[in-house]
C-alpha cells in the first residue's frame, strides 16, 4: 500500500459503484481496489452517494405478506449454526481475491496460451460486452505499437512496464482511450504480469485499422 | 437541537443499543442544523437496530428497518428496470441479506442506507444484468472492534450534507446522478463531475481505512 501512483478515474469508480460497468472492467476495478485504499475510499464515497439516492427514492408499497415472507426466507437460510464470519485474511500470492476467484487460484493456476515471442495470455470468462485477459510479458521486452479501440484498462500485478504515460508497477493501472498509441516496454528484472480489459468488441463495426489485433489477439 | 444534557428518549427497548446511542449523541457537535440533527438521530436508530439484529436476532428491530428501507429498495429496483414481481422478490432477498450480514456493517465507513444500497446494487447486477459482480477483497476486521464514535458522527454529518447538496442540485443535474445509479446511463455516458461534496467523505473513509489497517497490524 502507498506506493501506487496510477489510479482509477472518477468516471470508472462511479460507474462501478452504480453497477454500470461490463463484468471485465468490474474485475480490473475490484482487483485494483483490493490493492489501493485510496481508490477504495473514493469508491465508498460514490457508494455513499448511492445510499443518498436510495434514501431519496419515493416509496413503493410492498406486498401485504412481504415482511412475513422475508422472515420465512431468513429462517430458511438459517442453518442453525451461528454464522461467525472468519476475519478476512489477505490473499496469499500475487493475485488479490477477486482475481483468484476468476482464475481458480493464483499464478500457478493460470491456463496460459502462447502468443509468440515469449508473450502469453489467458482470457478470463466474463460477459461478452468486454473482455479481460492476463498477459505475461518477458522482462525487457518491447511490445509492438498498438492503437486502441474503446477503452483499455491495464493493471500491473508483477514486474513493471513503461510507456509514454509513465512507469507502471504493481497496483498501478493505466487507462488508455482510443486516441492513444503507445509503446509499452516491460521493465528489466522480473517478467511483467498484467490484467488487461477492453471493451473493443463494441467497436468492431467501425472501419478503423485494427493494429492491436495481431499482438493482443482480441 | 441536541445537547449532551437532553435525555435519550426510548419508546422501545433498544437493549444494548442504548449505550451505543448515548455515546454517539454525547460525542456532540451534531451541528445546529435541525434537519441534520434529525437525520443523525434516525441514523443512530438504524445502527442500533442492526446491532440488535446481530446480537439478539431481534425481529422487531428488523421489522422497523424493513418498513423504512424495503419500499425504497423496491422503488430503486423498479427504477432500474425490474417489474413489480421481480422487484418485490429481490427486495426480500436484499433484506434477508441485511439480516445475515448485520455484523459486517461498519458505521465509520458507511451509513445504513449506503450499506443497503451496496447490497441492492449487487443484487441488481446479478439479477438484471445477469453478470457476476467481482467485489474488492474484504479488509481484515477484528472481533467486535468498537467504532470510534467521533468518526461515526463526522461521517454522519458529511452524509447528511451530501443528501442536502443532492436535493439542492438543479433538477437536470440531479436527474443525471439518479439516472447513473438507476442504470439508465452506460458507463461511457457517466460523467463523474457531480458538483457534490464527495471529497470530504472520501477523506473520512480514508482515515477510517488507515485506522483499520493500523489496528490489524
Amino acid at each position: 500500500m502507498g506506493t501506487i501512483k496510477h489510479h482509477l478515474n472518477d468516471a470508472l469508480l462511479m460507474a462501478y459503484s452504480a453497477g454500470a460497468l461490463p463484468e471485465a472492467f468490474d474485475l480490473v476495478v475490484a482487483t485494483h481496489i483490493s490493492l489501493c485504499d485510496e481508490c477504495r475510499a473514493r469508491l465508498e464515497a460514490f457508494d455513499t452517494l448511492g445510499g443518498v439516492v436510495l434514501e431519496a427514492c419515493a416509496e413503493v408499497s410492498m406486498s401485504d405478506t412481504s415482511l412475513e415472507a422475508t422472515l420465512a426466507l431468513i429462517a430458511a437460510q438459517d442453518t442453525g449454526s451461528e454464522i461467525i464470519a472468519e476475519p478476512a485474511k489477505a490473499s496469499t500470492g500475487i493475485f488479490p481475491k477477486p482475481l483468484q476467484d476468476y482464475v481458480g487460484g493464483d499464478l500457478d493456476a493460470v491456463n496460459w496460451k502462447a502468443l509468440g515471442g515469449g508473450v502469453r495470455q489467458a482470457v478470463l470468462p466474463t460477459t461478452r460486452d468486454a473482455s479481460v485477459r492476463l498477459l505475461h510479458i518477458p522482462a525487457g521486452m518491447k511490445m509492438p505499437d498498438h492503437g486502441h479501440h474503446g477503452t483499455e484498462l491495464t493493471l500491473v500485478l508483477q514486474g513493471a512496464f513503461e510507456d509514454e504515460d509513465g512507469y507502471f508497477a504493481r497496483g498501478d493501472v493505466e487507462i488508455a482511450d482510443e486516441d492513444m498509441n503507445h509503446t509499452p516496454v516491460a521493465a528489466e528484472g522480473e517478467d511483467c504480469i498484467c490484467l488487461a480489459a477492453t471493451d473493443a468488441r463494441l467497436r468492431f463495426n467501425r472501419l478503423l485499422p485494427r493494429m492491436a489485433q495481431p499482438f493482443m489477439g482480441i | 437541537m441536541l445537547t449532551s444534557k437532553q435525555p435519550v428518549q426510548e419508546t422501545d427497548a433498544l437493549g444494548g443499543a442504548i449505550a451505543y446511542r448515548k455515546r454517539a449523541i454525547n460525542s456532540e457537535s451534531l451541528g445546529t442544523n435541525g434537519m441534520q440533527a434529525v437525520t443523525a438521530m434516525k441514523e443512530d436508530t438504524w445502527v442500533g437496530h442492526l446491532r440488535r439484529i446481530h446480537e439478539d436476532r431481534d425481529q422487531s428491530a428488523f421489522a422497523e428497518l424493513f418498513q423504512h428501507f424495503a419500499p425504497r429498495v423496491k422503488a430503486f429496483l423498479m427504477k432500474s428496470g425490474a417489474n413489480e414481481t421481480l422487484a418485490e422478490e429481490c427486495t426480500q432477498e436484499v433484506m434477508a441479506t441485511l439480516w445475515r450480514k448485520a455484523q459486517m456493517f461498519d458505521p465509520t465507513r458507511a451509513s445504513v442506507a449506503t450499506w443497503i444500497f451496496t447490497i441492492a446494487r449487487n443484487r441488481k447486477v446479478d439479477m438484471l444484468r445477469k453478470q457476476r459482480r467481482p467485489e474488492p477483497e474484504d479488509l481484515p476486521w477484528g472481533p467486535e472492534a468498537e467504532p470510534d464514535q467521533a468518526d461515526v458522527v463526522m461521517l454522519r454529518q458529511e452524509t447528511a450534507r451530501l443528501s442536502e447538496a443532492l436535493a439542492q442540485l438543479p433538477q437536470k443535474q440531479r436527474d443525471l446522478v439518479e439516472k447513473a445509479y438507476f442504470g439508465d446511463l452506460s458507463h461511457s455516458e457517466i460523467a463523474a463531475e457531480t458538483g457534490l461534496p464527495l471529497g470530504t467523505i472520501k477523506s473520512r473513509i480514508r482515515l477510517a481505512l488507515e485506522k483499520l489497517r493500523h489496528d490489524m497490524k
